[in-house]
Parts: C-alpha cells; structure tokens; sequence
C-alpha cells in the first residue's frame, strides 16, 4: 500500500492534495448549524447529476414525447419513479440549502475581505443554478413549464432595439418550441452542469486558499502555534467529516420526509399545472414560477410606474437583474469593523430582520396576484430590499459594534 | 411586447384556474382500501374509458397493484386493448371527439394530480339537466362543460335551482330530482369516491410503494443517525 501510494505519488500530487484540502485543512473549531450546508450543497450537487443521468437515459426531449416519456419514467422505468421525485425536488432542495448557505454568509461577514472572491464565485453559482432549474423546468413539457418558459423568456423582449430579435434568438423560433426544448435539453444536461462543476471548484478552491470564516469572524490563522498550525483550528477530516455526516443524515431525514410522503408538498415542489401537458392555447390561469424564484419574480412584476422612460416593463427587468447584481457588491458595501452579527450593533441587526421579512414577504408575493394591496405591498418589499445594500455603507458605518475577542469562543 | 403585456395581465388575474373560489367537498382517499380501488377501476373502465383515455396506464400494472387477477382483467375490463400489458387507450378517435364534443375528451392519468380528488369528486355530484346545452347537460362546478352526465342512470337526472344573490349573480342554490337513478344519494356519493379513489391512484401508482418504502427509510437513517451521532462525539471528546 505504501509502495503504491509512493508510486502514485511521484506522478500525483495524491497525498499532498489529500492533506491541504482535508487532513491538514484546518478549520475553525466553532462551526455550528449554519455551516452544514456548505457540504450539503455538494451534495445535492452530485445527487442531481447522479438521478440526471438515470433520468436522461429515459426521458426524450421532443415536444411530441417529453410529457409522456417522463410519466414512463414515473410508471414504467423501475425506480424511475424515485430518480424523477430525487431530481425534481431536489432542484428545490437544492434551492433551500443553497439559499441557508447564502443567510450565513450575510449572519457571520463571510464575504467579508479576504473572501470577496469566494462570494462571486458563490452568486455565479447562484445565477447558474437559477438558470439550470429554469431551464430544467421546461423539460417535463407541462403547461406552467411551457408558459413559465413564454413569461420568462419574453422578458428579454423588454430590452430596447435588440429584444424581439434576441428572444426569437434565445428559443430559436417565433414561439416556445421543439427547437427551444431541445436547446434547453443541451444547457440543462450538458452545459450548465460543467459550469456549475468548474464554478463550484473555484469556489472550493478559493476558500481553501484563505480559509473558511467562522461564528465569530476572526481570523484563526491570526493565532498559530509552534508548528504553523491555528490554535482554534481542527484539521477538516477526522472532525468535520464525521460532523458532517451527521448533518447529511439528517438533511436526509428531511428530504426523504417529503419524497416520500409528500412529494409535491402541497404544490410547493410540484404544481398541478405540471401535470397537463404544455398546450399553447390554454394558458393556466395564474402562472407562478417554483417558490425560489418568486422573490424576483414579485420585484419584476412591483415595477408599474408607466411614466418611466422605456415604460415599466423594462425598468421591471431592470430592477430584477439589479435585484441579483447588486448583491455581487456586498463585500464592498458592508463597512463595518466587525464581521459577524454577533459583534454588530442594533442597526445592522434590525437591518437585516427587515431584509429576510422583504425577502420572504416578496418570495410569498410572488405566488399571489400582483394587484391591489398586494402589488403596494411588493412594492415596499423591493423598496427595503434594495435599501438593505444601498444603505448598508452608511448604517454600517453607523452602528455600535462590540469588541471582537481574540480568539474563538 | 405585446404578448408580454398579454402575458402580465393575464398572470394578474386571481385564481380562477380549477373552479376557485367554489365549495369542494372533502373526499375520503385510502390507498389501502383495496376493494374501493377496485370498485372505482371498474366504474373507470366501464364509464370513462369509452370517451377518455389514461394513456400513460397499463391494464396488467392495474391488475397487480389492485389485485385483480389478470383473466379477470382481461375478460371483463379490458375493451380497448388486446394485450394485458397496453395501455389503456380509447377506441374514440381523437378527431371524431373533437368533432362531437366540440373538444378532446382529455386523458385522465394525471387528472387528479392536475385537479385534486376533492375537485373530482365534487364535479362528478353536480351534474343537471339543461335544455340549452348541447349534451342536454350543465355543471355546477364546470359551467358550460362539453361532458354529459355520464353516471345519470346511477344519480338519477335533476334540475339545478338558482336564485339571485344580492348583486344580481345567479348562484346556485339547490338540486331538484327529476328522475331517480338505480342508487340513493348515499350509495352515489360512495360509488362516485371509489371512482374517485381509483383516479388518486391511477396518477401516481408509485404511490403504493412510496409510502411504504418511506418509513423503512426513516427507520434506516434513525438508526444510522444513531451511530453518525456516536462517531461524531467520540472524535469531538477532545476538542475543547
């Protein structure tokens, strides 16, 4: 084994690679729940490319058999059944722990400097991830995948000169067609993944290179021993990979809760619209993108003011990609001392308590009717959304924050 | 642009989508209750299949997870296939229906995941006579829908009375019985949840397994849980 390992050694940098990334990677020893999901996003990663795979092998991207062949696959595939219910709410998952992974970054200053580049590379996964889902969302041809996909895509029609001729572009017709599933097939199951992977190792790789964050936000490194090695830090396996099997069990628990048991989750995961096939002259009567989309869904359709020069439509389009942009610059936008929540003052504090009630407000919003006071109540939604980061270098600057120990606690 | 305004208007508009905002009954929906499974696949075959399809069902998948023996299947249910393992297709082609109904009688597989039992249950109850219709049929729940009373000789045939609410609004007020069908109200409303069951499980007939197979899943990761958590202590003992 060691003769082996030595052989490989020589040609591979094996061992090496093996200690900097895990035995030797040390990581603050004060991780708590929060930073399960880190790992549990990789999981869900390699899960959804897992059951994709069994899922391609079956499914047909053809507008006149994609409905059916994915009820094939629920009925006749064996464990097709679970591979589609794994796939399909685990988009959503995925969602759910992608989005606890971005709440511990904001709580704890984790994409405070010297991260910067781990949170981009984290909101291009992002932005990737929403468009793998959408795109993914197409596939089953069902009507709200179809007419998810008209709203959607229409809404690059918005931009002037160029739109008309850039949504036929983007689904290669005059209307969403065989040629639009089967572009979205080669994004959803070819593309968009290796970006995704590629995204994910940079990511890995550039949070190796400083180190993670932690509860407190200080830096460990700060504190060495003799031998170079933090004094609060643990080397990530043994401690962590046991920590975070626990965690995956658990998360397991949980989604397998809901596949089983209730796999649309009461509309949430899957919608009903879903099981009639896309038909293009019947329009549901209320087209609601999956729950992680609705927060920008609802700040798109807040924008109603027609006296904006373009009209509102575009300046709707506007505000919902400047809705996703502008959180590229929160490492630059936060001016505080201090990283983590736990040293911030009351400002930031009840800053941030409005933003997640905005946020789920606008994500709630989104799957209700944009009109009478719920349209003004979307509109304050966007309004405290953006107020949260526009503001944030004044109120920062502001706060009262609390003296930061030395070392963790 | 302006399919996009199209578009926004229309997704402004509230919920009217399965009959929202109208009174459905709840309906009672037991997978385990074999024998109303299989009541309700012979109302399905006898009543329902002759117009729709459920196109994505097998008759012998059918049989098994009801179990039907396959000969029963094969004599007395199967009239629009001739091998126990096809699908349970119409014999009504689709642009001869389209024709007669002024629309294709849409497949049924998915139909009480794309509705919810409770809409089909209700749906199936309120049926009446009415003379301007083309079928000589109205619904209460689905005004105007192409479908005749297809379980009048079970239900019998009525009249639906209306009065005027305080802005005018014809609302539907009570049923009036013209002429008794071969079942009591009791009987119907049990017969029409048999079929009603049948349709649950005919959209989903994974879900005979999933729930099972969900609880021995459960017990496999409380138990390892169990076992993570002890590992996980163990290694964490000396840190401090």
């Amino acid at each position: 084994m060691e003769k082996l390992m030595s052989w490989i050694d020589d040609r591979f940098p094996l061992t090496q690679v093996w200690e900097e990334h895990m035995a030797k990677y040390y990581a603050p020893k004060n991780f708590n729940f929060w930073y399960f999901f880190g790992s549990l996003a990789i999981l869900m990663l390699v899960m959804q490319i897992i059951t994709g795979i069994f899922l391609t092998m079956h499914y047909k991207p053809d507008t006149q058999l994609a409905f059916a062949s994915v009820e094939y696959i629920m009925r006749d595939v064996p464990w097709g059944w679970l591979m589609r219910y794994m796939h399909a709410i685990g988009a959503s998952m995925f969602f759910v722990v992608v989005y606890l992974h971005m709440f511990r970054a904001l709580i704890y200053g984790s994409y405070r400097g010297p991260r910067e580049l781990i949170w981009i590379f984290g909101m291009v996964i992002f932005i990737a991830l929403m468009a793998e889902s959408f795109m993914g969302y197409l596939l089953p041809w069902g009507n709200m995948s179809f007419w998810g996909a008209q709203v959607i895509i229409s809404l690059f029609g918005a931009i002037p000169y160029v739109g008309d001729g850039l949504v036929e572009w983007l689904r290669g017709d005059y209307v969403i067609s065989d040629a639009t599933l089967n572009r979205f097939f080669a994004f959803h199951v070819a593309a968009v993944p290796l970006v995704l992977v590629i995204l994910v190792f940079l990511h890995i790789v550039a949070l190796h290179k400083v180190g993670s964050n932690n509860p407190d936000g200080i830096e460990i490194k700060e504190n060495k021993d003799a031998n170079g090695i933090p004094l609060d830090g643990i080397p990530f396996h043994p401690y962590y990979t046991v920590k975070d099997i626990v965690g995956v069990i658990v998360f397991l628990m949980v989604f397998s809760a809901i596949i089983f048991f209730a796999p649309e989750l009461g509309g949430w995961f899957l919608e009903a619209d879903n099981f009639t096939p896309a038909d293009p002259v019947s329009t549901p009567a209320h087209i609601v993108p999956l729950w992680y989309f609705t927060p920008y869904y609802s700040i798109l359709r807040a924008v109603t003011w027609e006296w904006l020069p373009g009209g509102a439509k575009l300046w709707g389009v506007i505000a919902m990609g400047a809705s996703l942009v502008i959180l590229f610059f929160l490492p630059w936008l936060d001016r505080s001392p201090v990283k983590s929540i736990r040293y911030r003052g009351g400002i930031f504090k009840a800053a941030l308590a409005i933003f997640i009630a905005a946020f789920l407000g606008l994500g709630w919003l989104g799957t209700q009717p944009a009109e009478g006071i719920n349209l003004l109540l979307a509109q304050i939604g966007m309004f405290l959304y953006f107020a949260f980061f526009l503001l944030m270098p004044i109120y920062t600057t502001l706060d009262s924050t609390k003296p930061v120990p030395e070392r963790l606690t | 642009m302006k399919k996009l305004f199209l578009l926004l208007t229309l997704i402004s508009m509230p919920a009217f989508a399965s009959g929202g905002g109208a009174h459905l009954d709840e309906v009672d929906i037991d997978m385990s209750d074999t024998a109303s499974l299989q009541r309700g696949a012979g109302m399905f075959v006898n009543y329902c299949l002759s117009c729709h399809s459920a196109a994505f069902m097998r008759y012998n998948r059918m049989a098994a997870d009801l179990q039907i023996p396959e000969e029963v299947v094969e004599d007395n249910m199967m009239f629009t296939a001739d091998r126990i393992g096809g699908l349970m297709k119409t014999t009504m082609p689709a642009k001869d229906a389209k024709q007669w109904f002024g629309k294709t009688p849409p497949d049924l597989s998915l139909i009480a995941r794309s509705r919810g039992p409770e809409w089909i249950y209700t749906y199936m109850r309120s049926f009446y006579l009415d003379d301007n219709s083309p079928s000589g049929w109205n619904n209460v729940l689905f005004e105007k829908v192409a479908m005749p009373h297809v379980l009048y000789n079970l239900q019998g045939a009525r009249h639906a009375i209306f009065k005027k609410d305080e802005h005018g609004k014809e609302v539907f007020e009570r049923y009036e019985m013209v002429k008794p069908g071969s079942l009591n109200e009791e009987e119907f409303d049990a017969a029409v949840r048999d079929l009603t069951n049948f349709l649950v499980y005919l959209a989903e007939p994974a879900q005979m397994v999933r729930v099972k197979l969900g609880v021995y899943v459960l017990i496999f990761l409380a138990i390892f849980f169990v076992f993570a958590y002890l590992l996980k202590k163990e290694y964490w003992k000396d840190v401090h």
